[in-house]
């Protein structure tokens, strides 16, 4: 069971199982739910990069979210830019940003890292919203274009856009697992388990935050560039604070430093609270307490909890201790 | 030189409020080295807990600000009871997500009981006073005067008793305070209810010049972490001096800057000051 929830097999039942969708529900307004949750499962797989595997809370992913979500409908209104090279550009421009901010914030440690960038997530939305021969201010960016065709494939349709944002997602998704598994991602979590320890064994601790940082980010602005051309209009609100913490929650909920738990998270906890739909305001009078009480009975999420779970039951068994 | 009299006045205005604020956070995170990220959230309620006793129950400004301070304070006991203690030997970041969690859900029941609406709230003290050329509405006066003298309270408080001793002892080590028969539950309470009275003040001394709504602790509780960075983690008069430095920062960036970006001159302030010195203005050592 343990290795069949990380197996090839697994993937491929979910990758079927979001193909299968559509036809399951045929509904517009579910397929739209689906490709939001979608696109914040892209950034929360960042921001898992850098706060699970690398143990560095950054609060600041909203805002780099917002980034590459103004690039895209910076470039595309007010520059004619394509949808598909201002979406490039997304990416790059918060993978150099992250740089900036990453090689002044990663000096500081634990409680002071995520202050920071508590901060720096504050600067981006009042630049943001002040800002506005650049970025519209209050008002937003509106009349985003769609992602243009390729080849014949046009994007205009719920359902196009919905397989667009999955095409994504499976390719995140891919590319974390392919990360997370090399050298690189077991360098990150030997720097999540203790920096001295990290650096005894020879890691170059800032350079490889730095890296993380960056890497993570790169998936937070390509995130908001998707969904500034699949909402096609971006207000201040989209740096909000509170954008990293619904992350936060499906990272935690689904459980930290997996691939699968914060995926599982971010596309759980949308249907959740659709379905809680008379709570929405409120939402967080009931997410509040179950967040605190995940940290305090649950602190690996449902995710993590069953592989602790598997692993001690191996280990009573006397099978041989199988890799992450 | 009159508008620099004014800024003055604006700037320790500003100064007492944050001060206030930051010395229940700082005083918190030396004792558990969780950064409260809630303490904006007590600030909140302080302050339409004030509200609502003087509108819906017409009572008096004074009455309300200590009942408030008592109502945060038992707030802040319970949720140091019920959060923070059973995570007293979590380590990371886990801590912090707890204290996300609790401003998550007090920020929602805010708005669900008084909604979201801005309020206004009333003060018995609307007169301007003229001190030889220069205006002053009386409310500013009253709040630097008693700002000030609560952070002189609260400091012989902590220097001069015993109770307010066992604090610093706590903070300075917590085994070592153990050791000498010091109850680490105790103070862990009654640091977390001095904190939430204080933020419950502070709200309800401002509020009346600025207006009460269920987000108005985000901006506060930030500025509040930038005060305790520059000042020190667990620092008293880092602080103050902290408070009084991005509350001058911000009356003369208002006036000489731009008011558009008056909110971001504390975080640039403290982007520069960490880029340079990573363990803040005045601290000896980094965490």
């Amino acid at each position: 069971m343990r290795k069949f929830i990380d197996s090839h097999a697994a993937w491929g039942l979910l990758l079927a199982a979001g193909l299968a969708f559509p036809w399951a529900t045929g509904n517009d307004y579910h397929l739209t739910v689906m490709s939001t949750a979608y696109i914040f499962a892209i950034a929360t797989l960042g921001l898992n990069l850098i706060t699970g595997y690398t143990g560095q809370l950054n609060l600041a992913h909203a805002g780099f979210m917002a980034v590459g979500a103004y690039t895209v409908g910076i470039l595309t209104v007010d520059h004619g830019w394509t949808f598909w090279g201002a979406l490039v550009l997304s990416g790059a421009v918060c993978v150099a940003l992250g740089w900036f901010i990453g090689i002044v914030s990663l000096r500081l440690k634990g409680h002071y890292f995520s202050i920071f960038t508590l901060c720096v997530g504050y600067i981006m939305f009042l630049v943001i919203e002040k800002w506005e021969s650049l970025t519209h201010g209050t008002v937003g960016i509106m009349g985003i274009p769609a992602p243009e065709p390729i080849g014949a494939l046009a994007f205009e349709s719920p359902l196009a856009l919905y397989y667009l944002t999955l095409a994504f997602l499976v390719l995140a998704v891919w590319v974390m697992r392919r990360i997370v598994k090399s050298l690189l991602g077991r360098t990150f979590i030997a720097i999540r388990n203790g920096d001295e320890l990290a650096e005894a064994l020879g890691i170059n601790l800032m350079r490889n935050k730095v890296l993380a940082f960056q890497l993570s980010v790169c998936y937070a602005g390509l995130a908001g560039g998707l969904y500034a051309g699949f909402v096609r209009f971006i207000g201040p609100g989209v740096a909000g604070v509170e954008h990293t913490f619904d992350m936060m929650i499906f990272m935690l909920v689904g459980g930290l430093g997996t691939v699968l738990g914060p995926l599982l998270g971010a596309l759980a906890m949308p249907w959740l609270t659709q379905s809680l739909q008379f709570l929405q305001e409120y939402r967080f009078i009931v997410f509040g307490p179950i967040l605190v009480a995940l940290v305090i009975f649950l602190p690996h999420g449902v995710v993590g909890s069953f592989l602790a779970w598997q692993a001690r039951r191996d280990a009573k068994e006397g099978k041989p201790h199988a890799q992450d | 030189m009159d508008t620099l009299l004014q800024q003055i006045l604006n700037g320790l205005t500003l100064g007492g409020i944050y001060g206030l604020v930051a010395l229940g956070l700082t005083l918190v995170y030396g004792i558990l080295h969780v950064p409260n990220f809630a303490h904006g959230a007590f600030y909140m309620v302080g302050a339409f807990v004030s509200f609502h006793a003087m509108n819906a129950w017409g009572w008096n400004y004074w009455v309300a600000m200590a009942a408030s301070a008592l109502a945060v304070a038992a707030l802040a006991v319970a949720s140091e009871r019920l959060v923070f203690h059973p995570l007293r030997q979590a380590s990371g970041i886990h801590p912090m997500i707890a204290a996300i969690g609790v401003l998550l859900f007090l920020e929602a029941a805010a708005q669900a009981l008084w909604g979201a609406d801005f309020q206004r709230m009333q003060t018995p003290y609307t007169a301007i006073v003229d001190l030889g050329g220069i205006t002053a509405p009386a409310q500013r006066l009253l709040i630097i005067a008693a700002a000030f003298a609560l952070m002189v309270a609260l400091h012989l408080f902590l220097t001069r008793t015993t109770t307010g001793a066992t604090i610093i002892a706590m903070a300075q080590n917590r085994e070592g305070a153990s050791l000498v028969g010091i109850d680490a539950h105790r103070v862990a309470m009654l640091t977390f209810a001095i904190s939430g009275a204080l933020a419950a003040v502070a709200a309800t001394l401002y509020a009346p010049i600025n207006l009460v709504y269920p987000a108005m602790g985000h901006l506060v509780i930030t500025k509040a972490f930038v005060i305790i960075i520059l000042g020190g983690m667990g620092s008293v008069p880092g602080a103050i001096a902290g408070g009084l430095i991005i509350g001058f920062a911000e009356s003369f960036g208002a006036y000489y800057v731009s008011t558009d970006y008056k909110d971001i001159i504390a975080f640039v302030l403290l982007v520069v000051i960490l880029s340079m010195r990573p363990q803040g203005l005045f601290a000896k050592r980094g965490h």
